[in-house]
């Protein structure tokens, strides 16, 4: 049989060891942040204010990435911050997923009916101003990390639901799908069992992708206010702060924004390298 | 009755009066192989398609019959029917490359009927599609088990299939061109494979085919479609020495003659072509009225 692909392992990419490492590093600092967060992330001291970090000159000892203008430790927070942005990331990345990928595969999949009422409730849904909608749901329900969730999943299940319906659909017409129905499997059946491990490498890339994307609605509502109270650290509450002093202290503003950047970009390198790695037919 | 018994069976496009199979007949004997032949879009795999209860959700049958070991499959609910066919038929698709799941391991995909239709112990499955994967003369059948499809070469592919067709021992299979998409020489060892474990396990066989060279090798009697329309049924010997219908004459004079490369090809002569088309036109306006 064999030409030697079978085993052929693929050492592990450079984006997935890179990825994975960025990504757990900030899942450490969101579990152990008590205890090791030098400061008090909501601990004011007005005679510290806009500390610069520790390598220029004139800064006090402990403060190592400086200080807000409300003398508020810019490295405690950020690691404070790491709890609620990846809170977001996984609870309302999961919730978009299971219930865009679900309604995708069942639309893309039994077709009829079911597809026709399914597509086009994601056309109109999708006709909405995305940004104006969560705006709207947040200022209706409330600011709070549940609104910002149900914000995301409100707004981002279409995605889901879109790209799984195409894969279904391709999936589908295979021969494979035929002779799973001739051998007497039922619809739901073949559903779960044949299409459904066809469509779960695209399902994780867009799930990475979408923790991604929850991580930047998340600060763009920080940004605009409307998400967490000011006073809980969120990086995007951060980046809204610093952008009003980044004249004078351009740390505030930086350092979030480095952290916000690399967690987004280690989102969807994730999902690319998890699929290059585990799907079957790309191996 | 014959073991396979199609009667009258006609399909067509949901919503359009245009069918695709026009009251098509015929019957195949248990363990007989029947040749479906004809140019591409007459209906040959539709044929198929209807058997297995596969066709695509544009297409619906119309009228008909078709009857399977005494019971008529379309007067069946489709649980029933779905169940009765999974325990009697089997496919050996076209293409071996979008016919085995890309996703999941070779062994689970011989074995899923054995133990969802038959009910059989997971071991006694395995144990069966080492057996199998021996009859169709792969080496190693162990390691092929556990393999992806993509790790497998077209051919090898091609020989699972079979080998997963036979394995419920069902009493018909039906093969969709199950050569078309290999290359020749490959496609000559698969043919010997099927007409050896066809007639080591007895199954009837329903062969789609274009190729006229094939179906007189491998069957015993065939009939000749030409838009959905059955122009001709005959055993094969008889169909070689004198076949009836022009069309289906024009189409065997046109069969490529190997040992002559100087000899140029004879198309279909366009005078039995129209005349082929007016009697599907014709069969359609007797339809349409009766």
């Amino acid at each position: 049989m064999a030409d030697g692909r079978a085993f052929v392992k693929r050492p592990w990419g450079a984006r997935l060891v890179l990825s994975s490492a960025w990504l757990g590093l900030i899942m450490l600092a969101a579990l152990a942040a008590p205890w090791i967060a030098p400061k008090d992330p909501l601990a004011q001291d007005l005679f510290l204010g806009r500390l610069p970090p520790f390598w220029v000159s004139g800064t006090e000892p402990g403060y190592y990435l400086g200080t807000d203008s409300l003398g508020r430790d810019v490295l405690s927070r950020m690691i404070y911050g790491t709890r609620i942005a990846l809170t977001v990331a996984l609870v309302a990345g999961s919730i978009t997923c299971l219930i865009g990928a679900t309604l995708g595969l069942l639309a893309g999949y039994l077709r009829g009916w079911i597809d026709v009422v399914i597509s086009r409730f994601v056309d109109i849904w999708m006709a909405f101003p995305p940004v104006l909608f969560s705006i709207l749901l947040i200022a209706v329900i409330g600011p709070g990390l549940m609104s910002i969730i149900i914000a995301i999943v409100v707004i981002d299940w279409t995605r889901f639901a879109r790209v799984v319906r195409a894969e279904a659909m391709a999936q589908g017409a295979m021969d494979y799908v035929a002779s799973a129905q001739v051998a007497g499997r039922g619809r739901i059946g073949i559903m779960l069992r044949e299409i459904l491990p066809n469509v779960l490498p695209t399902v994780v890339v867009l799930l990475t992708l979408e923790m991604g994307i929850a991580v930047i609605v998340e600060a763009i509502l920080s940004f605009v206010n409307l998400s967490i109270s000011t006073d809980d650290p969120t990086w995007g509450g951060m980046i809204a702060e610093g952008r009003a002093s980044v004249h004078q202290a351009w740390w505030v503003l930086v350092f979030p924004l480095i952290t916000l950047f690399l967690t987004v970009l280690s989102f969807s390198q994730l999902g690319e390298g998890l699929k290059d790695r585990f799907d079957p037919v790309l191996r | 009755m014959s073991f396979l018994s199609i009667r009258n069976l006609s399909v067509r496009i949901r919503g359009s009066d245009t069918r695709l199979l026009r009251s098509v007949s015929f019957e195949v004997d248990a363990g007989e192989v029947h040749g479906l032949v004809g140019e591409s879009g007459a209906g040959k795999s539709m044929i198929g398609k209807a058997i297995l209860g596969i066709l695509p959700k544009a297409v619906e049958v119309v009228e008909g019959q078709i009857w399977l070991d005494g019971v008529d499959l379309l007067t069946l609910p489709p649980a029933l029917r779905r169940s009765r066919i999974g325990a009697s038929c089997a496919l050996i698709p076209q293409d071996p490359l979008t016919a085995l799941n890309p996703s999941r391991r070779i062994g689970g995909q011989i074995t899923d009927r054995l133990v969802d239709i038959l009910g059989w112990t997971r071991a006694r499955a395995d144990a069966r599609a080492l057996e199998l994967l021996a009859e169709v003369q792969i080496t190693d059948p162990a390691r092929v088990l556990r393999a992806y499809p993509h790790e497998l070469s077209g051919g090898m592919r091609q020989r699972i299939l079979i080998a997963s067709a036979f394995a419920a021992e069902p009493k018909l299979i039906i093969a969709d061109e199950p050569t078309t998409a290999l290359d020749v020489t490959v496609q000559k060892e698969i043919l010997r494979l099927i007409a050896a474990m066809q007639a080591r396990h007895g199954t009837a066989l329903l062969f789609v085919t274009h190729d006229l060279g094939v179906v007189s090798k491998v069957c015993q009697s065939l009939l000749v479609l030409y838009g959905g329309l059955v122009v001709e049924t005959a055993a094969v010997r008889d169909f070689f020495a004198a076949p009836q219908h022009p069309y289906a004459r024009a189409l065997l004079a046109a069969t490529p003659k190997y040992t002559d490369p100087a000899a140029s090809l004879i198309p279909v002569p366009d005078a039995v072509i129209q005349q082929t088309k007016a009697q599907v036109d014709a069969a359609d306006g007797a339809w349409r009225h009766g």
